[in-house]
């Protein structure tokens, strides 16, 4: 079997950080997060469900667009994807923009429902495929969602993990931290260090992110890619003509 | 263009706070370059909770005054061009939301209350600079903080909906914050792909997902009326248009040009 592309990497990545949940929800214009979440419902079978912002088949919501907003608040919602243009070592993600608000220099397109979901969803997963020193910063320029205080005891919410092009991280609610948990085959802990804006702690020696399992990578190709068609079409279409590389959307959120 | 069409946009004043639906809902595109084409001013724009191809559209057509938002991008084809241009050109006034924060304003004022409570909001820097939204105390729980969000009370809603009947009914299915758009504003303006002689009431199939007229102020029937945005399960979105027009309106003059075409199309009944 041909070898994992950069995409189904962070793919099956992600779909793994989802084991073990009832219902994940995807936003909208996440082709990725979205690929991940289909492909863990397919290895989890009919005790996960999948919602996806902007999708009809996948979207069984009733109640418009609150709905999932009112499901997260009363803890229906298990897990959840957050991009972001700016993310710091205390889980703040930007969704705004960059210098000083409001006359930003780059303006991003807005905050979406970050705030809200990151306060009530338990397992929140940050993806950002660019691992560079001006997306992971030391401190983002505007907070639309806030990272957890260590201290704070109602907060049912927050950051589990950071997963980029580069790396996996934990988010360690206690210290209010990352911690460095693998980085992707062949990266080195010394480039994911070089290439991060904030501080993090790191175990002695840093295991490699394990590799696409051949069966599951065997499942996405043949089953879930089509389901995710139906929502991206666009992100999908180059990889069904055999061309062109990877579509990581430059869109921030 | 339609007469209809050009009756509806004429009965929104400059000036008017419009709500609107996110692209994936039902958007009054054809009404909205209606609304370009009277050179409509100073709307106080709402996006429940976000937009994308309409609100950057009436950004470039200097239509919009200030927007409430808790987004606004063109989705799949990137960020919204005009719409950053103007954030930074300063010739907006953006009021930066959150999506149930707008969820919560608009139902606050459907059932006439002041405003709603909401969790979860502390710790943002939307609250900074959103003086509007109080913090108060949980009157039941001295520890806890809630954000108070204020009624969002528009004086029009525009969106477009697959079907209404000869009695003014709309039948929006499952998209309820169409509804919700309905009871907030004081008037609602919709476009609709079709209109049926068969009252909607005549099947409760069809009755459970209806806006009552009594809600509804003017249908025109606009066939194909979100294009170049899709609708539902009817049709989908003009990808080749919207990458289009995603590449073009980087430029004023990109988007005048591109404008300019839509309008002709619209004025040419295409694709009526």
């Amino acid at each position: 079997m041909k070898a994992a592309t950069p995409d189904e990497f962070l793919i099956v990545a992600a779909a793994r950080l989802l084991a073990g949940c009832r219902h994940v929800a995807v936003g909208a214009n996440s082709p990725i997060p979205a690929g991940a979440a289909l492909l863990a419902r397919a290895l989890a079978g009919p005790t996960m469900r999948v919602s996806l912002l902007g999708s009809r088949r996948h979207n069984f919501f009733t109640n418009g667009g609150v709905e999932l907003f009112d499901c997260a608040a009363e803890g229906r919602i298990d897990a959840f994807f957050l991009g972001g243009g700016q993310i710091d070592g205390q889980g703040n993600v930007n969704l705004v923009g960059t210098g000083a608000y409001p006359q930003t220099n780059v303006r991003w397109p807005g905050s979406f429902g970050a705030p809200f979901l990151y306060h009530f969803v338990p397992r929140v997963i940050l993806f950002r495929p660019e691992h560079s020193p001006r997306v992971l910063v030391e401190k983002v320029d505007f907070v639309s969602a806030p990272g957890p205080a260590p201290d704070d005891r109602q907060r049912p919410g927050g950051p589990r993990a950071l997963l980029t092009g580069m790396a996996l991280f934990r988010f360690e609610r206690e210290r209010g931290r990352f911690r460095l948990e693998s980085v992707h085959p062949g990266r080195d802990a010394d480039e994911v260090r070089a290439a991060t804006g904030f501080a993090y702690d790191q175990p002695e020696r840093v295991p490699e992110t394990t590799a696409p399992d051949a069966a599951v990578l065997a499942l996405w190709r043949e089953t879930v890619c089509l389901e995710l068609s139906e929502t991206y079409p666009r992100f999908m279409a180059p990889r069904f003509a055999g061309t062109g590389p990877s579509l990581v959307p430059a869109d921030p959120a | 263009m339609s007469s209809e069409l050009q009756a509806l946009a004429a009965d929104i004043p400059d000036d008017a706070t419009i709500v609107v639906p996110p692209d994936y809902s039902g958007v009054a595109m054809a009404a909205t370059l209606a609304l370009i084409a009277r050179k409509a001013r100073n709307f106080h724009l709402i996006c429940a909770p976000t937009s994308g191809l309409q609100a950057d559209l009436l950004i470039g057509a200097r239509a919009v005054e200030s927007i409430e938002t808790s987004a606004v991008s063109l989705g799949e084809h990137g960020a919204a061009p005009r719409f950053n241009a103007a954030v930074r050109a300063g010739s907006i006034h953006v009021l930066d939301a959150t999506c149930p924060a707008i969820h919560a304003g608009l139902m606050a004022a459907e059932k006439g209350m002041p405003f709603a409570p909401l969790r979860g909001l502390v710790g943002s820097d939307l609250l900074r600079y959103r003086p509007d939204w109080r913090l108060i105390a949980n009157p039941y729980d001295a520890d806890e903080t809630v954000v108070a969000i204020p009624a969002i009370k528009p004086d029009v809603a525009l969106f477009h909906a697959p079907l209404a009947d000869r009695e003014g009914n709309l039948w929006v299915g499952r998209r309820r914050e169409l509804m919700t758009l309905a009871h907030a504003a004081k008037a609602t303006f919709a476009t609709v792909e079709a209109i049926q002689d068969t009252s909607l009431y005549a099947d409760e199939q069809t009755a459970a997902g209806v806006i009552p007229a009594l809600y509804v102020t003017r249908i025109v029937h606009v066939p194909l009326g979100a294009w170049p945005l899709g609708l539902w399960d009817r049709y989908e979105a003009d990808g080749a248009a919207l990458a289009r027009y995603a590449a073009q309106a980087v430029t004023q003059d990109g988007f005048t040009a591109i404008l300019a075409a839509w309008q002709e199309r619209l004025l040419q009944g295409v694709p009526t």
